[in-house]
């Protein structure tokens, strides 16, 4: 039998075709049911706390000097595993506090009320209606969770390249420059900690709010802090906000904040 | 063609160099290690999925428990067996399999595989820092 150098090599062709495809199709078979087949679902826990939209109500008459701030912020950083580090290039912070003239830059005016003027002022991550650090994120490691509004990070998907930081008008986000771990006094198991190269802020709590428990620093705020729905009208927030007349940080960028301040 | 002892004799320098690692180690795999389960583990029988799944899947389980939790916000794991667990790696792994080194790093260390959990999570038994 004849056969042509062509002929040959289109057999040789079809050939070795047919002897891979059994094989990768295999393997693909194999990776389409690593994504399909969990057996187990998820759901939300009975007793999480939920909201449309999350916000905080910080009512500053009920302080006078920065020993009544202190506790508030050691216990969120405590739950955190925030860790302390002095050198300001480096410090990590969660919640804090700041002058008013600083937290509120557009409203300073020149002869300011004296108790304002003196008083510092709890500032944190604002959970803002439109966050400029989630448009900023390449990754989506720092998105805004739809079912609360909240402004959560993602530190598995964290590549550290600080546009968040940028972004944010805030300075609510910082950065670890250090392997945080032995900055930390004293751990909490039930949360992780951070590594070299990512960024962190506050998380308004989402791990308690997930077990029914109300953020740490509104617990030991002994009612200054006031955590609650605010598309619910008949929300804690709510009615404080009817009652009286509250400020947010930087408003006139458009970030809409949903920490309120009454002064 | 007068060249052919040379030829093969670099053929056979050439194999032999090339394949050092093969016959260098004959015979001397490693046996792989067994799986150390704590007395908590075999009291508690079942694991958050059927064994043969866990052992081969369990690192596509924590991709997805990551996930679910820290994005979604769902944290509680509904089991094959209907079993309500704590999707965490602290908490629910390790609160059963207690030694992260006997159970997790003898394999991953035996497979050359070093995934990066402990960089952030916490083995309360590994914990040199935290500590006043």
């Amino acid at each position: 039998m004849e056969r042509s150098r062509r002929s040959f090599l289109k057999i040789a062709g079809l050939t070795a075709l047919g002897v891979c495809a059994k094989p990768v199709a295999d393997v693909w078979a194999a990776s389409a049911e690593h994504g399909a087949s969990p057996q187990g679902r998820f759901v939300v826990g009975d007793k999480a706390l939920t909201a449309k939209h999350w916000a905080m109500v910080i009512d500053t008459r009920q302080f006078e000097s920065a020993e009544d701030l202190e506790p508030i912020i050691e216990v969120c950083h405590k739950v955190h595993n925030v860790p302390n580090l002095t050198v300001e290039r480096h410090e990590i912070k969660w919640i804090w506090e700041e002058e008013f003239e600083h937290a509120f830059p557009m409203k300073e005016n020149r002869y300011l009320n004296e108790r304002v003027k003196d008083l510092p002022f709890l500032v944190l991550c604002n959970h803002c209606e439109n966050p400029p650090c989630v448009r900023a994120c390449p990754t989506k490691a720092t998105f805004k969770r739809a079912s609360d509004g909240v402004v959560l990070m993602d530190f598995h998907r964290c590549i550290g390249c600080r546009f968040c930081m940028a972004a944010c008008p805030y300075g609510a986000r910082s950065f670890n420059f250090r392997d945080p771990r032995p900055f930390i006094a004293e751990v909490t198991t039930e949360f992780p900690t951070r590594m070299k190269g990512v960024v962190e802020k506050c998380n308004f709590c989402a791990e308690r709010l997930a077990v029914g428990k109300m953020p740490a620093c509104v617990e030991v705020s002994n009612g200054a802090l006031a955590f609650g729905d605010l598309d619910d009208p008949a929300s804690d927030v709510r009615q404080l906000l009817k009652e009286n007349f509250t400020i947010r940080r930087k408003q006139s960028l458009g970030t809409e904040p949903s920490v309120y301040y009454i002064v | 063609m007068n060249d052919k002892k040379w030829i093969v004799l670099g053929l056979v320098v050439f194999f032999a160099i090339v394949l050092f690692p093969v016959w260098y180690n004959r015979g001397k795999a490693a046996p792989a290690p067994e799986v150390w389960l704590s007395d908590t583990a075999k009291a508690a029988e079942t694991c958050v999925k059927p064994l043969e799944d866990i052992r081969r899947n369990h690192m596509h389980l924590l991709d997805q428990w990551r996930d679910t939790v820290s994005r979604e916000g769902k944290r509680v794991f509904v089991a094959w067996n209907d079993k309500e667990y704590y999707p965490g790696l602290t908490t629910t792994c390790l609160g059963c399999h207690e030694d992260k080194a006997k159970f997790c790093d003898r394999c991953h260390n035996y497979a050359s595989v070093s995934p990066y959990c402990w960089d952030c999570h916490i083995n309360p038994k590994e914990m040199n820092y935290g500590k006043k």
